[in-house]
């Protein structure tokens, strides 16, 4: 409570605070029933648990990568060759911008494509086929990824490269869309690369992005979307006046996600590229890889110094996409907290 | 009885007949007639007919859960909004159906507006970007002059202007309850209805707010006719020149037992019942 300055002064003059006894502070006893310290002890357990299986990842891979990190130095991040096994250098300088162009592909293609669907369940689609589209989705993401790349090798590829071509063919002054062709562009130039790989891992991301964003959107304040309506507002009229306002946070956490999936992504993209240590510009262009893809393809035919190497780039995509997770969800969380308060 | 088929879609296209900055426009008429409501089965309102005059105001009372706020979105077609809400019966404005497909249901809730209960202005949007908002909202183009010309009509309308002149940048959540359903009029105002629909505007308002609100209403009703559903009685005298008493007896749908002119609905009802309701023996 404040009081102004005059008073209080009065008031500690008048009386000297004996030390009553109502004065003492108490420090508030909770007492539990049982059932609430049971439930309260194996929550806390899990919780614990989750904590410490990342702890044991973490330090198993640092355990395991520390030779091939002292042995690299700042080479680990600065090289662009692998070849750890004859002795030779080997870092991830050229695997972290491919690891990233593939996931950066997949979002640009799986982003809106969610955004869309999500409005479309929330907003546009008769509830009877909600449940069911929103089941398909998910479905989508039960799929295993060797699937998907299977698929993608026989079936997509050899269809997805003609649009590789066109984009090479007519947007070639973009960097990322040139080949370095000199016979001009044939068809042959645009298998394995990092699109093809985008492309198939996008399918993946979109069930993830999709089910974040569409939650969120469904989380729209009735009263807001009643008030735009009552104004006339037509359904994109609403869609864009309060849902996508209110839906940001979901957008860019979904996404987040997505894109830590698209980073970890392995069995597909080990499928679909062929592995390049030359990082480029061009994502139509033959050649690509990925720290996970890169793993997978070396692990089995590696000697001692080879294994270190790759626990070390294990690490580095570790906390990467522990980052990217966690700022992910710290945005889904304050998106959801902060901008559906009531007044 | 027939019900009516509220399933179909909202129309894309705009049908903008009314120029929308054409303060030419005029108040218009409401008639419902044997307007019956279900939720599910459940059947919450039955021949309900009432004419609310152009230019009137009209008040309709009755104990909670009587089906006031049914009624009242039937009247803009908010009803239908809520899944598996069904309705029969007929609502003309100016003697147009607006559920058979006559009027655009965007151009039905663009002419007959509503403020809600809880004020609910946009909050990512500024003040001034909120009274704005119903042109945005149904695609109209304005020119920069015509909307601030808007913006400070339609505060002076809702009796807000003064208190925020000064402060049009900010965001909508940021002012005081009262201030905001102030600025849900003005945003109401702003798309220039025809029928202005209130459900409790005042009921979280201090005096002095709702004060203001009353003299809002007052003055908007010689261009727009007012339904407003109200809880306190010296409110509905205050402001309103037609009453209608909602009621609905247990475990049955709620009719309207009694409508007229305000003073013969508070001084000399026909029916006991709303002699009690109106002298706060029950309810
Ligand atoms: N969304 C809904 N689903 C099912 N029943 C509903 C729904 N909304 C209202 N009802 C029912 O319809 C009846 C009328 O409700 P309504 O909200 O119209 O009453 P009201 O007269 O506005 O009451 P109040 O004065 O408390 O606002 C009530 O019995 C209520 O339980
Ligand atoms: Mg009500």
């Amino acid at each position: 409570m404040k009081v102004p300055k005059s008073l209080q002064v009065d008031e500690i003059k008048e009386s000297p605070s004996p030390p009553n006894d109502s004065e003492v502070r108490i420090n508030p006893v909770v007492r539990r029933n049982r059932v609430d310290q049971v439930y309260r002890s194996i929550a806390a357990v899990s919780g614990s648990f989750v904590f410490l299986v990342m702890a044991l990842i973490g330090g198993f891979l640092l355990f395991r990568g520390i030779d091939a990190l002292r042995l690299s130095g700042w080479g680990f991040i600065t090289e662009s060759q692998w070849a750890p096994d004859m002795g030779g250098a080997f870092g991830i300088a050229s695997l972290l911008p491919y690891t990233f162009s593939i996931a950066f592909v997949a979002l640009f293609i799986a982003v809106p494509v969610s955004i869309a669907t999500a409005l479309f369940i929330t907003e546009y689609a008769p509830r009877r086929i909600r449940r069911f589209l929103t089941a398909t989705i998910d479905l989508l993401a039960a799929v295993p990824s060797l699937i998907y790349g299977l698929w993608g090798l026989f079936y997509l590829q050899p269809r997805i490269i003609t649009l590789s071509k066109w984009l090479a063919d007519n947007l070639g002054f973009v960097p990322f869309f040139k080949v370095n062709d000199d016979f001009g562009t044939s068809l042959g130039v645009f298998p394995s690369s990092t699109f093809v790989a985008g492309v198939i891992v996008s399918l993946m991301v979109i069930p993830i992005c999709t089910s974040v964003m569409r939650e969120v959107f469904g989380q729209a304040p009735p009263g807001e979307r009643e008030g735009a309506m009552a104004l006339g507002g037509t359904r994109w009229g609403v869609v864009r006046d309060v849902v996508l306002p209110f839906g940001q946070g979901g957008i860019i956490g979904g996404s987040m996600l997505g894109l830590g999936r698209a980073l970890g992504e392995t069995i597909a993209v080990t499928l679909i590229i062929s592995p390049s240590f030359d990082a480029k510009w061009s994502i139509v262009e033959q050649g690509s890889n990925s720290i996970a893809a890169l793993i997978a393809l070396k692990f089995s035919e590696s000697t001692e110094t080879g294994i270190s190497a790759l626990m070390a780039a294990g690490l580095a995509l570790f906390i990467i996409t522990l980052l990217v997770n966690t700022a992910a969800s710290s945005v889904v969380n304050r998106s959801r907290s902060g901008s559906a308060t009531e007044i | 009885m027939t019900s009516i088929d509220i399933t179909s879609t909202d129309p894309t296209t705009m049908s903008s007949d009314i120029s929308l900055l054409d303060p030419g426009h005029k108040a218009a008429g409401l008639t419902a007639s044997n307007v019956a409501c279900w939720f599910g089965t459940k059947k919450v309102l039955e021949g309900v007919n009432l004419d609310m005059a152009p230019g009137q105001v009209t008040a309709l009372i009755g104990p909670s859960g009587c089906g006031k706020s049914t009624f009242l979105r039937t009247l803009n077609r908010m009803h239908e909004l809520v899944p598996s809400a069904t309705l029969a019966g007929e609502i003309l404005i100016d003697g147009v159906d607006i559920y058979r497909g006559a009027i655009p249901v965007t151009d039905v809730r663009r002419r007959i507006g509503m403020v809600f209960q809880k004020p609910n202005p946009f909050p990512a949007m500024t003040v001034a970007e909120n009274v704005l908002a119903g042109l945005k909202l149904s695609g109209l183009k304005s020119t920069r002059s015509e909307r601030d010309d808007l913006i400070e009509s339609c505060l002076s309308k809702a009796g807000l202007w003064n208190e925020v002149k000064n402060r049009l940048g900010d965001p909508g959540r940021a002012l005081s309850g009262g201030q905001q359903q102030r600025l849900c009029i003005a945003r109401s105002l702003a798309v220039s209805p025809q029928v202005l629909l209130m459900d409790e505007p005042c009921s979280a308002l201090d005096p002095t707010s709702t004060r203001r609100i009353e003299q809002t209403i007052s003055e908007i009703s010689e261009t727009i006719t007012v339904v407003i559903v109200t809880h306190n009685m010296q409110q509905a005298q205050r402001v309103s020149h037609r009453c209608a008493f909602f009621l609905a007896a247990e475990n049955e749908p709620g009719r309207i037992i009694e409508e007229g002119p305000t003073k013969d609905i508070f001084t000399n009802p026909h029916d006991s019942r709303t002699n009690d309701y109106v002298n706060g023996r029950f309810g």
